[in-house]
């Protein structure tokens, strides 16, 4: 093992010290060394979006990013997403439209439409389908994932107001 | 795919950048900035740097401005910067965000930098195609001083630049574009976000009814996107209209020497430079 | 043929209606969403045992050649590597067994080794595992063994004349057929013949999750786990147990969540014996996630067919005879299915249509390619797209509208139960059990504006541009049996646990199970907690395949509820002192029917304390409110259905853009609306990905060129058309008690069909594609030699 480095990842709120080798990807510290599995790993490189984390406001493949060059950053995941038992209406409306099928997607999705409506509750159809295309879902079809991002924009454009 | 280990470099500076980049470029040293095209290559383990020099903490690079009549883009300005077409570059601020929604996916675009696109110089990069087609400068540093490339000379072949050892591409600068210059950007992929199997950016204006200072560029059909003379012939002096669109299509699918992989001939190239440019001139006109 | 088939099978009467039910059939929201919503789902990636090692498989570089060394030393010498094993390592292992399959003797020459023994046969065929602390290292070591191989040519495609398997054993694996009536005659007498030559592309499930085995040896009570399980952790343990020679209750498997399955996910593979032996002789527990450079050239693929296929009908169109000889692309390998792809080929090939002679035969063949098995819809998305290509060109050339020439064919209604008996011996019959398939076919083109659509696309084509509509109709099977069983409790709190031995993938069917429980037991189905893919909480479990979860399982809890129902109520009455008749459960609670609130009344969970063990009342009666009951069956049940597509092609790029999509499907009896309907339409859009996007390429030396998500293209929200679901309850199967059919496969099944029938539309070219997926570059292929 090379020479690993001392870091401190800022998610959800918590700070993570933990000691990484450089080369380790922000996806793997944040599931393995901070223990936060919510965020998945369905390609690794850089396509499929299951591990869409929201750093500083943006959303990012965090497996495209190494550990250490997230220090000090402020990093959302799927964890952070609720407010105790309260759902964010993102994850109500995925529930209520169906979806999500086996899930394994889903924290991906929630966390790329959490930062694409949180910037831009009024964004138009066609660019948040163009949004929503930056991740691979292979249960649903789609069809109830977008329906479940417009209900839930309707609810934050109201919030917004 | 984890990637293999590297040393990673952080400088703050963009002198000590380069001084690192002097030191551990021979030991395969290179260049992390957005990482989105690096780091999938490293996990694949196709790339094994034996050092990385990240250069997102170095000052100043971040730069982005006009100069005179340039727009000055500094090595880690992301592709996101351009989603929304920024006044104060006039229309090739509106060009640079049509062309911008075609690369990749958004959370690829919050990273991953422009000068990142022109330093790997994938033949289907939309910005090695505008670099070329806007007749952009490259500014290279390093620790030996600056060389100011044009983008004609700068793009060699596939995934292969005019940037030596060493060298650091600190910033591109894109001229700005006259008054009432149209412009219009065409790219065909598979999927939304896909590599382009073929892309088109034109730029001309109109003096008395006809075109002038037509610019056709092609990307995703050679190895390194080019302007195609040929073409901006066919157009120049021309009404714009489907005549001179056909023509200067025609022109681009007689000259190209397309790229061939195992399930797209060339033929199927060559016939798409034309529909790509044909469809960017549409969308110029329109 | 008549209903004297139905002779002997036990049958059910008709299921009550959506409208009569009370959770049954309703779109409940899914028990299982609250975790996979917070980030608190468990996949095999998030299981974790302390002091686990991680695994890392060196694999093939090439397509085929002889392994002349491998060189561990310097991956050895690399710190934080426990081991290398190779072939010599685990030489008791036999090969990966697979399931009882008819025609299974001759095949087992075939099956892969767990590590290469001396031969390598596709690019990424494991040929040694490293074992290390961390998975950084562990690849970092695999890049350090050196494997000398010598190539040997590669068989690349399945049609050629076959090659050497090894001395002696030819890379045609079986002939196989499936027959019926005078085939020669029908040729003969036909009025119009014609012939196809067609393929479907290689393309498989790619689940978002990549597969993932942890291996742990519990050495305090000797028992083997392993976890990340899915699909058919029942019938794998069975393998396993045989395998590695332990004692059943040595070994169990274990489902957490899944992260889609689609048929191939769950299958046993060579990674799942390994970790569990490593796991054994190392006295540690060992992880493996397969990445997805791995995922895209070892998991099982499948789809890749050539069919030299006719077909012939008399003047009026009715079809008199299909033929078809089927050359079928297997990879490398025999997998845990057999020949089971192509048999289910040969036997759903003539569909919904009412056939009387059909021949099809299968050159089951082995190429140097990445393995093949199921793939949702096995073998039905092959042949509906042949079947419906072939009726589509005879109604071009015979100038008989599309929809007419279907209608002319369909099985009609008054000649269900309708048998389908082949002549070879040992082939299973089919026996549709129910439909009324011209009435779907009437609701299908209602539903998609079918003569409407049809002068829209006209006037479009008149403006120049490219649409076209078309369909296909099919016939799915599921449920097959032969049984199921499931154990049903209440607790003190009134929750109620069902265990099954079934399995989710992420369809939703805990949710399903806990609506059919509730319904006949009379709870809230959110009480009910679904316990699956538990090899030690239930002896036995069908899984999760060919459809058959909602149909077996559920039946067997519905059966199950219905016991503990009876017990609650027989018992309830004793303590109520009301006749059973009289009684209720309603929301957990015994009450008597039709008395207002307030009336007599006991909750499930005070009759289940009061019928502890010991208690009086038992009189002799097994204690709680605890039972286990089965459902058996021979019959499968065969949901049908329709697909159509609308589609744009540009001609100037080859692209072709579905634009709209309709799936109209006979469901028999719904168990939950909103979960049909997400099945049926993410079946569609991985249908559409092998119709349009979606291929396994391979070079001419064998070397797979879609090993990445840039390569292999699967569609996004973008490439999703608009997808209209109309499910019907119009032929309720008599198999089972609930009346219900498979949904998992409804939606994938005719989507290369109906998009080739509607490109052809929109070309105006009758029997133009005939190759999935319809790419760009093949589209102009195609349009330049029109």
């Amino acid at each position: 093992m090379s020479d690993t480095v001392s870091i401190t990842l800022n998610i959800n709120g918590a700070n993570h010290s933990v000691s990484v080798e450089p080369r380790r990807t922000l996806a793997d510290t944040i599931r393995d060394d901070c223990g936060q599995t919510g965020t998945h790993l369905g390609c690794e490189h850089g396509i499929c979006g299951s591990c869409t984390v929201i750093i500083d406001g943006e959303p990012m493949r965090s497996c495209l990013m190494f550990a250490v060059q997230a220090d000090g950053r402020k990093i959302r995941t799927i964890e952070g997403l609720a407010k105790g038992d309260q759902l964010h209406p993102l994850q109500r409306a995925f529930i209520d439209n169906h979806g999500l099928q086996c899930g394994f997607c889903t924290p991906g999705f929630l966390m790329l439409a959490t930062a694409t409506l949180e910037k831009n509750p009024n964004i138009g159809d066609e660019e948040l389908m163009d949004v929503l295309s930056s991740n691979l879902c292979r249960c649903t079809g789609y069809q109830n994932i977008v329906k479940a991002v417009k209900q839930a924009r309707a609810e934050m454009r109201g919030a917004a107001k | 795919m984890k990637p293999a280990a590297f040393v990673y470099h952080a400088p703050k500076t963009l002198d000590a950048a380069l001084a690192l980049l002097a030191e551990v470029a021979p030991q395969d040293g290179r260049v992390l900035a957005g990482g989105q095209s690096l780091v999938p290559t490293m996990a694949f383990r196709l790339a094994r740097p034996g050092h990385l020099v990240d250069i997102n903490g170095v000052a100043g690079l971040d730069r982005l401005a006009v100069d005179g009549d340039v727009l000055s883009v500094g090595a880690t300005v992301r592709h996101a910067t351009f989603e929304k077409a920024d006044p104060k570059f006039g229309t090739l601020g509106a060009l640079l965000a049509d062309v911008v929604h075609n690369i990749a996916h958004y959370p690829i675009r919050t990273r991953g930098t422009m000068c990142g696109s022109l330093a790997h110089s994938d033949p289907s990069s939309e910005w090695c195609l505008t670099a070329v087609t806007l007749g952009a400068e490259m500014v290279a540093k390093s620790v030996k001083g600056e060389r100011r490339i044009k983008a004609a000379d700068y793009f060699q072949d596939i995934m292969t630049t005019a940037l030596v050892e060493g060298e650091l591409l600190a910033e591109v600068r894109l001229p700005l574009l006259k008054a009432g210059t149209k412009h219009g950007f065409y790219e065909f992929s598979r999927r939304a976000g896909d590599f382009a199997l073929g892309a088109a950016l034109v730029t001309y204006r109109i003096e008395a009814g006809k075109i002038v200072d037509a610019h056709v560029g092609v990307g995703g059909i050679e190895g390194t996107p080019r302007r195609i003379a040929e073409a901006e012939a066919a157009l120049n002096g021309q009404a714009p209209g489907a005549a001179a669109f056909a023509a200067a299509g025609k022109a681009v699918s007689a000259v190209v020497d397309p790229l061939e992989d195992a399930q797209t001939p060339a033929s199927y190239r060559r016939d798409l430079a034309a529909t790509v440019v044909i469809r960017a001139l549409e969308r110029a006109a329109a | 043929m008549s209903a004297d088939h139905l002779a002997g099978a036990k049958t059910y009467p008709t299921p009550p209606t959506t409208e009569e039910r009370n959770i049954l059939g309703k779109r409940a929201v899914r028990l299982e969403d609250p975790p996979l919503v917070t980030g608190r789902g468990r996949y095999a990636g998030d299981i974790n045992f302390p002091r686990q090692m991680h695994m890392r498989i060196v694999r093939s570089s090439i397509a085929n050649g002889t392994i002349k060394s491998i060189d561990v030393s310097e991956a050895l010498k690399l710190p934080g590597v426990v081991a290398v094993w190779t072939n010599d390592d685990i030489k008791e292992l036999g090969p990966v067994d697979f399931r009882a399959d008819r025609g299974a003797e001759i095949l087992k020459p075939y099956r892969q080794p767990v590590l290469a023994k001396g031969r390598a046969r596709y690019v990424g065929d494991p040929i040694a595992a490293v074992f290390a602390e961390d998975p950084y290292i562990a690849e970092d070591a695999a890049d350090l063994v050196i494997v000398e191989m010598d190539e040997l040519p590669v068989v690349v495609n399945c049609w050629d004349n076959p090659g050497e398997f090894e001395p002696g054993r030819s890379t045609e694996g079986a002939l196989l057929k499936h027959s019926f009536g005078d085939i020669e005659a029908a040729f003969k007498k036909a009025h119009t013949i014609v012939e196809l030559d067609l393929f479907t592309g290689r393309h498989s499930g790619v689940p978002m999750e990549t597969r993932g085995a942890i291996g742990y040896y519990d050495a305090t009570k000797d028992i083997l786990e392993l976890h990340g399980a899915a699909k058919v952790p029942h019938r794998n343990r069975e393998t396993l147990v045989k395998m590695l020679g332990r004692a059943p209750k040595g070994l169990h498997v274990h489902e957490s969540h899944v992260g889609g399955g689609f048929g191939i996910r769950g299958e046993l593979y060579p990674e799942d014996v390994l970790v569990l032996v490593a796991a054994m002789r190392f006295n540690r527990p060992v992880k493996w996630i397969e990445d997805r450079r791995e995922h895209l050239m070892c998991a099982n693929q499948g789809r890749e067919q050539r069919h030299k296929c006719r077909i012939a009908a008399d003047k009026d169109g009715r079809i008199l005879g299909l033929e078809d000889e089927i050359f079928h692309d297997q990879g490398a390998y025999v997998r845990t299915h057999g020949a089971n792809v192509a048999n289910r080929t040969l036997c759903m090939m003539t569909g919904g249509y009412d056939i009387p002679a059909y021949r099809g035969v299968a050159h089951y063949r082995l190429t140097n390619k990445t393995p093949c098995a199921t793939y949702r819809a096995p073998g039905r998305y092959e042949s509906t797209f042949v079947r419906e290509r072939l009726v589509d060109a005879l109604a071009h050339k015979m100038g008989i509208d599309p929809v007419e020439i279907r209608r002319r064919n369909l099985i009609r209604k008054d000649q269900m139960p309708y048998l389908i008996e082949f002549e070879e011996q040992g082939v299973e019959e089919l026996l549709y059990d129910s439909g009324d398939y011209e009435l779907l076919l009437d609701k299908g083109l209602k539903a998609f504006r079918w003569d409407e659509r049809k002068k829209e696309c006209a006037a479009r084509r008149a403006k120049g541009e490219s649409v076209g509509i078309g369909m296909v109709f099919f016939v799915e099977e599921s449920g097959r049996g032969p049984s199921d069983g499931a154990k049903m409790s209440v607790d003190s709190n009134g929750d109620v646990e069902l265990i099954t031995g079934g399995a989710s993938l992420g369809q939703g069917f805990e949710t399903s199970m806990a609506q059919i429980a509730a319904e006949a037991l009379g709870v809230d189905y959110q009480r009910i907690t679904v316990v699956h893919g538990q090899t030690d909480r239930i002896a036995q479990g069908i899984g999760a395949h060919a459809a058959r979860a909602t149909v077996l399982t559920g039946s067997a809890v519905n059966q199950t509820a219905l016991k503990l129902r009876a017990k609650a109520l027989e018992f309830g009455s004793e303590l109520l002192q009301l006749p059973i008749g009289d009684l209720d459960i309603v929301d957990g609670v015994i009450v008597k029917k039709g008395a207002p609130a307030g009336g007599p009344s006991l909750s499930l969970a005070d009759l289940n304390k009061k019928l502890a063990p010991g208690a009086k009342i038992l009189n002799g009666r097994d204690p709680h409110l605890a039972v286990e009951a089965w459902f058996n069956t021979d019959h499968t049940v065969f949901p049908y259905g329709m697909h159509f597509a609308q589609v744009r092609v540009d001609k100037a790029t080859g692209q072709t853009v579905c634009e709209n999509f309709l799936i109209a499907y006979d469901i028999g009896r719904a168990v939950n609306p909103m979960l049909v309907d997400g099945q049926l339409v993410g079946g569609c859009v991985q249908g559409l990905g092998g119709a349009l996007y979606e291929e396994f390429a391979y070079s001419e030396s064998g070397e797979p060129l879609a090993v990445t998500f840039a390569d292999y293209l699967m569609p996004t929200a973008h490439e999703a058309p608009r997808i209209d679901v109309v499910i019907t309850e119009d032929a309720p199967s008599p198999m089972n008690p609930l009346g219900i059919k498979g949904a998992g496969e409804g939606g994938i099944n005719g989507v290369g069909g109906a998009i080739a029938s509607a490109i052809d539309d929109a070309l105006g070219r009758a029997g133009a594609v005939t190759q999935l997926p319809v790419t760009p570059q093949r589209m102009k292929a195609l349009l330049a030699h029109g």
